[in-house]
């Protein structure tokens, strides 16, 4: 039992090894297909960030008018109704813009990504650019890799705002917050520092599925079951994941 | 490049083991210029691993593979790129790139190996796709081409760069016997007409009859009889036989290894 402990530990080892070395191929090869591959990174933009825009404005806003009603009934306990504005703005630009996004994103586009990976692989699409000479990881994996990237930090500012509108429309069209005092107190309470901890979580958490994303799809089984099994891995890896970093961002942050 | 080199591509003492599974025990083939080259053997002999050891996709245990003379085992990734550019592969399913129209799918290796001028590809591809018969396609996406409009598109692409080398697997499986025949006389019209060599992995054995100067028999992870089509029908020996005629048992057994059957049925083999 020891020498299976072993193995597996052995084992664990050996994937983040190649993981990591995989991680700084994608870096190494991102300047050549920034300057010489930019259509295709936009295209991968448009898949990742664009198409998730509906479902991440949609949560967002809800999540924002969750944050309103919670702030108000919470705090209206100790009378300081009127903080709820600044409640709303330091949850979702430190915690939850980031965090939920980054979730979301891992459901709608990362498993986008591993399954389209996966089955180019399991169709031999792969293979055959190989065979004409072409690189994959810089055809295929790196544009999709920097898309994602690239949306993430993006989409988490679009979750953000639409946030804070859920709470403005909850607490102060709503509830009857003042106006001034909720725009007011969140201009007090917020600060810069606060914004750089959302704008650093969301570029971590991206650059963390995106990278989840297109390995599990690059190492994918290719049969419809291995592809089926990449998929899934995606969202578990990337949601804890994204988890346990939000953790040691926020523990170094504080 | 070496023009003394008699031969095109040869294999010599080629070792290749999978898992526990020795899938080649010392193969020797010559690959001659400008001939239809057919690989046969039962599924399972390892086919398409040569394929893909002749295009180092994988890397053999030990033995060489030469193509024009030149250890492919020697090349760096930039001299194996420009290697692989010589040849044209066929893959089983065609392998299109199902997010790119047929044209672009054919246009691909030109965008991405040469500078070429849009109006100069446009030129080419289409005077590829018309060779295949598939020019009023061209805007098809692959995902509504049949199975065997897919193998053209993808024969076309494989020859867009004009390759010296025109690599072919199992091009037959899976499709009617009229895409069959049209498939057939594209492979033999693309090696004389395009002065190419080709090497045509399969089992059909009737096709290759038809389109093949020579044919390597493998079994056993060995050449077990090499020759033209007719020796070939005509030789004795059991397991060519076999395989050239579609009896069930023979050297290739029918039942895979298994424990005895009466011993199983009744749950001995358990203890």
């Amino acid at each position: 039992m020891l020498k299976d402990l072993y193995r597996t530990f052995l084992e664990f080892l050996r994937t983040f090894g190649a993981l990591q070395l995989f991680f700084l191929r994608l870096i190494a090869y991102s300047p050549a297909v920034l300057v010489r591959r930019f259509g295709l990174v936009v295209v991968q933009v448009f898949n990742a960030g664009a198409l998730s825009l509906v479902i991440i404005m949609t949560c967002g806003f809800f999540v924002g008018g969750v944050l309103g009603l919670q702030g108000y009934s919470n705090l209206a306990k100790f009378n300081a109704e009127d903080s709820v504005g600044a409640f709303a703005a330091l949850s979702l630009l430190k915690e939850l813009g980031p965090v939920i996004t980054a979730l979301l994103f891992a459901g709608r586009a990362g498993t986008a990504l591993a399954s389209e990976i996966g089955l180019m692989r399991a169709t031999e699409q792969l293979s055959a650019m190989e065979m004409m000479a072409v690189d994959p990881l810089r055809r295929v994996l790196v544009p999709r890799f920097l898309g994602a990237v690239i949306s993430m930090p993006m989409l988490t500012a679009i979750f953000c705002v639409l946030g804070l509108l859920g709470a403005h429309l909850v607490a102060v069209d709503m509830l009857g917050v003042d106006s001034g005092a909720f725009w007011q107190q969140m201009r007090s309470s917020v600060e810069s520092s606060d914004v750089w901890e959302g704008i650093i979580k969301s570029v971590v958490f991206g650059i963390a599925a995106s990278l989840f994303a297109v390995w599990e799809g690059y190492n994918a089984i290719p049969t419809a079951e291995g592809v089926g099994r990449a998929t899934t891995r995606t969202v578990v890896i990337t949601a804890v994941s994204v988890l346990v970093l939000d953790f040691m961002i926020t523990a170094v942050a504080i | 490049m070496n023009d003394a080199a008699e031969y095109l591509i040869e294999i010599r003492d080629l070792h290749y083991t999978r898992g526990q599974r020795a899938i080649f025990t010392g193969l020797n083939i010559c690959i001659p210029r400008g001939q239809v080259i057919a690989i046969m053997g039962p599924s399972g002999t390892g086919k398409t691993t040569l394929l893909h050891l002749i295009t180092r996709q994988l890397v053999p245990d030990s033995g060489t593979i030469l193509v024009d003379g030149v250890d492919i085992a020697t090349l760096n990734q930039k001299e194996l790129y420009r290697l692989r550019r010589r040849f044209g592969v066929l893959f089983q399913n065609g392998a299109l790139l199902t997010d790119l129209s047929v044209f672009e799918n054919v246009a691909f290796p030109l965008r991405e190996h040469t500078d070429l001028p849009n109006r100069l590809i446009r030129h080419v591809v289409l005077t590829k796709l018309h060779a295949v018969g598939l020019r009023g396609a061209a805007d098809m996406m692959p995902a509504e081409l049949s199975g065997g409009m897919a193998r053209r598109v993808a024969l076309a692409r494989a020859m867009v760069m004009d390759p010296d080398i025109l690599i072919y697997d199992e091009p037959f499986v899976g499709l009617d016997p009229i895409s069959m025949g049209v498939i057939v006389r594209l492979v033999r019209k693309m090696n004389d007409v395009l002065g190419v060599s080709s090497i045509l992995v399969s089992h059909d054995v009737q096709e290759i009859t038809a389109v093949a100067d020579r044919s390597y028999l493998i079994s056993d992870g060995k050449v077990a009889a090499s020759g033209s089509p007719d020796e070939l029908n005509k030789a004795s020996s059991d397991l060519v036989r076999q395989f050239m005629h579609g009896m069930a048992d023979g050297p290739v057994a029918f039942h895979f290894d298994a424990p005895d059957y009466a011993e199983q049925l009744l749950g001995r083999d358990a203890e």
